[in-house]
C-alpha cells in the first residue's frame, strides 16, 4: 500500500474569533483526484489554501509528499516552517484560481515561464518550448504573444492552468476555476481538466460547484459542512445515494439551483 | 546692453548649478524611496522600524533646517562636505522620505492576488518584488515622483543659503549689482518653469513606456 502524498492532521484553522477548520483529518493518496464539495463557508477553499500556503494553520499537522508541511526539524525539535522550508514544500504544489490571477504586465507565453526560469533555472528557450506544448494542450498556441488583456476568461483560465502546469507539481489545486466565468466559456476549461485527469497521474484537489463535472472527473467526493468532513465516497454513491441528510439537501438545493449531477 | 548679456550668463551658470543639483538629488531621492520604501514593507521589524524613522523625521523636519544640519553641523562630527555634496545629500534625503511613502502606496495597491499568484508559483520574496509586483507598482508611483522631482527642482533654492552660486543665488547677485529686480528674477523664472516642463515631458514619456502592454488592466 502506497503512502499517502497528502495527509491532514487534526488542522485547525481559525480567522479571528471564526473557526474555519476544528480539527479536520484526512488523507489522499497519490494520484487520486478528489472534488471537495459543500455549501459556501464551509471550508472547502481553505483547504486549498492552506495546502498553496497562502493560509498559515492555526493548530495541527500536514504531511505532503512524505514531508511536513508547516513545521520542521532543528535541532532534534519540532518548530515552524521558516520561509526556505515553506519555498522547498511548494514545488509539489500548484495551484488555479478562481479569477485567474495571471500577471497582467507579461504576455501569454511569458506568464508560464516565468517561475520555470526564475525558480528551476530552465534555459530560456527550454523553458519556451515546454511552454509552448503547454498552450498547445489547452489550445492556445496562438496566442502565446498576447496580453492578458486581450483574452476571454475562459482563455485566461487555460492560460493559468498552463502556467501551474509549467512546474510539473505533484500536486495540483483547482479552486472554483469556473466560478468567475461566463456559462458558455466553462466548457472549454473543463475540456482541458477532464484531459489532464485522464492523462496525468497528477493527484488533484478540486473545490467546485459543478456537480456534474465533479461527478466525472473525481474518484473520490469529500461533503464538506462547517469544517467538518459529512460525508466522503466515490462520485456514484456520493451523488446518486447519499447516505447523510445535510449531503441530500445540498444536492437538492443545487440542483433546483440549475446545475447538472 | 552688453553688461546684460554677462548678466544673464552668470544665471545660466547657475542654471547649471540648479540642473545638477537636481539631477543628483533626484537620483538619491530614488535610491531612498525605493531603499526606505520597501524596507517599511520587509518581513523584518527593526528594517521597518528604522524606515519608518527616516520617513518620519525627514518628512517632518524642514528642509532649511536639514540643509544647515548637514552643512554646519555634521562638521563638527567629522564629516565635512562641499556645498553641492551637502545640498545633494539634503535635497535627496527630504525628498526620498516623501518617495519611500510613494512606493510603498504603490506597492501595496497591486492587488493581492498578484502576490498570491507569486507565491502559487513558488517566485522568492526578491523575484516577487523585481519580476510581478514592481512592473505593476511603478505605473502607479510615476505621477507622484514627477510631482516630487519638480518640488525638488524648486527645493534646490534653499541651497544659495549654504553660498552655493545656484540658479537662484545667481539672480540675487546680479540683483545686488544692477539694481534691477524684474529682469534677473523674471529670467530664472521662466528658467525654472522650464525646467519643470521637461521634468514633465520626460515623466509623461517614462509613463507611456512602463504601462506599455497594461492596457484595459490597470491605469
Amino acid at each position: 500500500m502506497a503512502e499517502p502524498i497528502i495527509r491532514f492532521d487534526n488542522i485547525r484553522k481559525s480567522f479571528g474569533t471564526l473557526t474555519v477548520l476544528d480539527g479536520l483529518s484526512f488523507d489522499v493518496m497519490p494520484g487520486e483526484k478528489l472534488a471537495l464539495i459543500g455549501p459556501s463557508g464551509s471550508g472547502k477553499t481553505t483547504i486549498l489554501r492552506i495546502l498553496m500556503t497562502l493560509e498559515n494553520i492555526s493548530g495541527g499537522h500536514i504531511e505532503v509528499c512524505g514531508e511536513q508541511l508547516y513545521h520542521m526539524q532543528k535541532a532534534g525539535r519540532e518548530v515552524p516552517a521558516d520561509e526556505a522550508h515553506l519555498h522547498k514544500m511548494r514545488r509539489h504544489i500548484g495551484m488555479v484560481f478562481q479569477h485567474f490571477n495571471l500577471f497582467p504586465h507579461k504576455c501569454v507565453l511569458d506568464n508560464i515561464t516565468l517561475a520555470p526560469i526564475l525558480t528551476k533555472g530552465e534555459p530560456r528557450a527550454e523553458a519556451e518550448k515546454r511552454g509552448m506544448d503547454l498552450l498547445d494542450m489547452v489550445g492556445l498556441a496562438d496566442k502565446a504573444r498576447a496580453m492578458p488583456s486581450q483574452l476571454s476568461g475562459g482563455q485566461k483560465q487555460r492560460v493559468a492552468i498552463a502556467r501551474a502546469l509549467a512546474l510539473q507539481p505533484r500536486i495540483m489545486l483547482f479552486d472554483e476555476v469556473t466560478s468567475a466565468l461566463d456559462p458558455e466559456l466553462v466548457e472549454e476549461v473543463l475540456a482541458v481538466m477532464k484531459r489532464l485527469a485522464n492523462e496525468t497521474d497528477m493527484t488533484m484537489l478540486l473545490v467546485t460547484h459543478e456537480m456534474g463535472f465533479a461527478h466525472e472527473f473525481a474518484d473520490r467526493v469529500l461533503f464538506f459542512d462547517r469544517g467538518h468532513i459529512i460525508e466522503q465516497g466515490p462520485p456514484d454513491r456520493i451523488f446518486t445515494n447519499p447516505s447523510h441528510e445535510r449531503t441530500q439537501t445540498f444536492l437538492r438545493k443545487i440542483i433546483a439551483a440549475g446545475h447538472r449531477v | 546692453m552688453g553688461d546684460w548679456s554677462g548678466y544673464i550668463g552668470l544665471i545660466l551658470q547657475g542654471a547649471l548649478v540648479t540642473a545638477q543639483l537636481t539631477v543628483m538629488g533626484t537620483a538619491l531621492a530614488l535610491v531612498m524611496a525605493f531603499t526606505a520604501g520597501l524596507a517599511r514593507l520587509a518581513p523584518f521589524a527593526p528594517l521597518r522600524w528604522l524606515a519608518r524613522a527616516y520617513v518620519e523625521f525627514f518628512r517632518g523636519t524642514s528642509i532649511f533646517v536639514q540643509l544647515f544640519w548637514v552643512y554646519f553641523v555634521l562638521p563638527f562630527a567629522g564629516v565635512s562636505l562641499s556645498p553641492l555634496q551637502a545640498g545633494v545629500l539634503a535635497l535627496g534625503l527630504n525628498v526620498g522620505a516623501y518617495g519611500a511613502e510613494v512606493v510603498r502606496g504603490a506597492v501595496l495597491s497591486v492587488p493581492r492576488d498578484q502576490f498570491e499568484a507569486c507565491i502559487a508559483v513558488n517566485l522568492s520574496r526578491f523575484q516577487r518584488m523585481r519580476h510581478v509586483i514592481l512592473p505593476q507598482a511603478l505605473p502607479l508611483m510615476l505621477p507622484t515622483f514627477g510631482n516630487n522631482a519638480i518640488e525638488l527642482l524648486k527645493g534646490t533654492a534653499v541651497v544659495s543659503l549654504i553660498s552655493l552660486s545656484d540658479m537662484t543665488f545667481q539672480a540675487q547677485v546680479v540683483r545686488a549689482q544692477t539694481g534691477s529686480t524684474l529682469i534677473p528674477f523674471a529670467t530664472i523664472l521662466v528658467l525654472y518653469f522650464a525646467m519643470s516642463l521637461l521634468i514633465g515631458a520626460g515623466m509623461r514619456w517614462l509613463e507611456r513606456r512602463v504601462t506599455r502592454g497594461l492596457d484595459g488592466v490597470r491605469t
